[in-house]
């Protein structure tokens, strides 16, 4: 599974290319019948997201959520589990670290900084560990409760920000500004990009080296493949149950965390959800829930997200564009999936043993 | 406080319930169709999205509201048939596939409000549907101001969940559908169509979804807002496993979610301190303590999410 040759490796880039082939093609239709031209539109989606550095600045501040996201609802799939949560998890750890940042003002750099990461990653962490706890123990299933988390998360960040951690003197719903010592430090100026890429990158390689290296990530490994065999082979599914997913809320809320130290340094009332978790969903199945897929479905969404922004402002397109544009590949991705594990189900049984198991 | 004031409010809460329950149930009953014949449909929140833009703009372009219900009840069977298509031939992760439904709703709708209205947020007002005046009840006092001004979408509602019970336990296209969601290999065996019986079960649960799209824009407001079903399919899904994947029992969590909503305005009036957060809460809080078994437990339809593959 490590060991990938050049050919293989193509092989399962060409469906994502087609994919994303197939949904710009409709993008063109669509800029057509609103009037617009599409290569001048595309053009500029393109040059807002790569156009200069500060542009490249812009994309990487939606690109860093996005690897974290997407590695977070990857990993909970190698472990057979859906995390529909990634939403709820970051909104939490957005208002934890927003907390944390604010309620410290003379804590040195070097403690407050990691320290805030933490208590985001903690919020993610405890938030998605409740439907993990509730999957291995009650067999509840992990798709309607994280659904529902995800709007318990966002009416308590209301009730927080509004009742609790609201900034003096309290008319708008927005907690103090973090203190300079949880700031990540900025790139790229005039443009938010900040350090918090290179947090996200890291993620990523601990990320592969956890899953294809540990003897733990390949116990969550196994139980996704198989849990039966998994448990037949002495693994305590239970326990890698909750952990997958709680660790994939880790993640999901560390990039909440990153968010309020490297760009928006405050939590500020959410009216909708962020769209950051959802879109996590479709970077880790474009990227096929390996590492390296996550890095190039972050940036493709990530610079699609940013480059629409001047689609929108110069070509007159509207930026909503986009979002169809992504539907459009989850939903190939949709048939697509299933196809896979249809192909390794017929697999499995043709050996005999698993054919005793089924009956 | 008088006797009268506190019958007033009464009379309001009661009223206003029943119109929050109204979209609450009309989807839920879309997915319990859905569901009951074994595919997961977590798009009813896009499908509203759908039904409530087409809705306002059937009623812009013909001045009748009432083909403007039409037109979003139609779209909403529409986008249902993409979603059965994906997941009957394709064999798509059904959930996958309405996360897709989801954001294509939202992007999409936004995209149209452009392109007909040239401006976002929201349409310019259209032709609604009129609140009814129901005849003798509204002679009656505290009746009159509860239940005997309402849309008559709110009626509909009600009547719907009366005819879905009907169509689901009593007749053989209903028994049908129950076989093929809790198992599609002995409906087979007996003849029965899993996908003819699949593909119906999920244009009823768009063309449901459509409907309380179609109240929103058309019933409760007289325009579209972008994204103005604002979580309200999802509490529609609670509301379906709170009630067990029964309508009625549904349509019980949906008043009870109603009640929520409509109390939100009351609690400071009475003089009670309850964060209005915590009320938004209770139906999705309610789902999960349900889906644990606890307290009577929710299970789900055994073949529910499952693509058929046929006999081998």
């Amino acid at each position: 599974m490590s060991t990938r040759s050049p050919f293989k490796l193509l092989k399962s880039a060409i469906f994502p290319l087609i994919t994303l082939s197939c949904a710009l093609l409709v993008g063109v239709i669509i800029i057509t019948w609103m009037g617009g031209d599409p290569k001048n539109a595309y053009w500029h989606l393109f040059d807002g997201a790569f156009g200069s550095l500060p542009k490249f600045g812009e994309t990487l501040v939606y690109v860093s959520p996005l690897i974290l996201t997407g590695l977070s609802v990857a990993l909970a799939f190698r472990c057979g589990l859906f995390n529909i949560g990634a939403e709820g998890q970051y909104i939490m750890g957005m208002i934890t670290a927003a907390w944390c940042g604010a309620a410290f003002t003379n804590l040195p750099i070097w403690i407050h900084l990691p320290l805030t990461m933490l208590a985001g990653m903690l919020a993610g962490f405890l938030w998605a560990a409740i439907p993990g706890y509730f999957k291995a123990k009650f067999g509840a299933h992990e798709v309607i409760s994280t659904i529902m988390m995800n709007y318990i998360a966002l009416h308590l960040s209301d009730f927080l920000v509004n009742q609790v951690l609201i900034a003096p003197p309290g008319t708008s719903p927005i907690t103090p500004v973090i203190s300079a010592s949880a700031k990540l430090t900025k790139l790229l100026p005039p443009s938010r990009a900040n350090t918090g890429i290179f947090i996200a990158l890291t993620c990523l390689i601990l990320v592969y080296l956890f899953l294809w290296k540990t003897k733990w990530g390949f116990e969550i490994r196994a139980v996704g493949y198989n849990n039966e065999a998994a448990n037949y082979a002495g693994i305590n599914v239970t326990k890698n149950l909750i952990f997958a997913l709680a660790l994939s809320g880790a993640l999901s809320g560390l990039a909440g965390a990153l968010q309020i130290q490297g760009v928006q340094y405050r939590f500020i009332q959410l009216f909708g959800f962020t769209g950051y978790g959802f879109d996590g969903i479709a970077v880790a199945l474009l990227g096929n829930n390996h590492p390296l897929g996550v890095l190039f479905g972050a940036l493709l969404f990530g610079s699609m997200n940013s480059g629409a922004l001047q689609m929108q402002s110069v070509a007159g397109i509207p930026k909503d564009l986009i979002g169809i544009i992504q539907a459009i590949i989850i939903f190939f991705i949709a048939a697509d999936y299933m196809l896979k594990k249809f192909k390794l189900k017929k697999t499995n049984q043709s050996t005999p043993l698993s054919k005793e198991v089924q009956l | 406080m008088d006797l009268e004031f506190i019958f007033g409010i009464i009379a309001f809460v009661i009223a206003s319930t029943l119109r929050a329950a109204t979209p609450l149930t009309f989807a839920a009953l879309g997915g319990i169709f859905s569901e009951r014949s074994g595919v997961v449909n977590i798009g009813l929140e896009g499908i509203m999205l759908f039904g409530a833009f087409f809705a306002m703009l059937g009623s812009h372009f013909t001045g009748n509201p009432w083909l403007g219900v039409l037109s979003g009840v139609l779209v909403g069977g529409l986008i249902a048939l993409i979603h059965a298509f994906v997941s009957l031939e394709l064999r798509a992760n059904q959930v996958v596939s309405g996360v897709a439904i989801n954001m294509l709703a939202m992007s999409g709708t936004a995209l149209l409000l452009q392109k007909f209205f040239h401006t976002s947020g929201q349409s310019s007002s259209v032709a609604k549907i009129d609140d009814l005046s129901l005849p003798w009840l509204d002679q009656i006092p505290f009746v009159s101001d509860a239940i005997a001004h309402l849309n008559p979408l709110v009626y509909l509602a009600i009547l719907m969940v009366i005819l879905a019970n009907f169509f689901l336990f009593k007749t053989t296209t209903g028994l049908r559908i129950r076989a093929v969601g809790e198992n599609p290999d002995a409906a087979a065996t007996l003849g029965v169509s899993v996908r003819k019986v699949r593909y119906f079960s999920v244009i009823t649960s768009g063309l449901l979804s459509g409907l309380a799209g179609a109240y929103l824009s058309l019933g409760a407001m007289d325009l579209f807002k972008e994204n103005m079903s604002a979580g309200q399919g999802f509490i529609a899904l609670a509301a379906m496993i709170t009630g067990k994947w029964n309508p009625i029992g549904a349509f019980f969590a949906c008043l009870l979610f109603g009640l929520a909503e409509a109390l939100e305005g009351q609690f400071q009036l009475l003089g009670l301190e309850i964060p209005k957060q915590f009320l938004h809460m209770l139906p999705y809080a309610l789902t999960i303590v349900l889906i644990l078994g606890v307290v009577g437990r929710s299970v789900a339809p055994a073949a529910s999410g499952v693509p058929y593959e046929g006999r081998k």
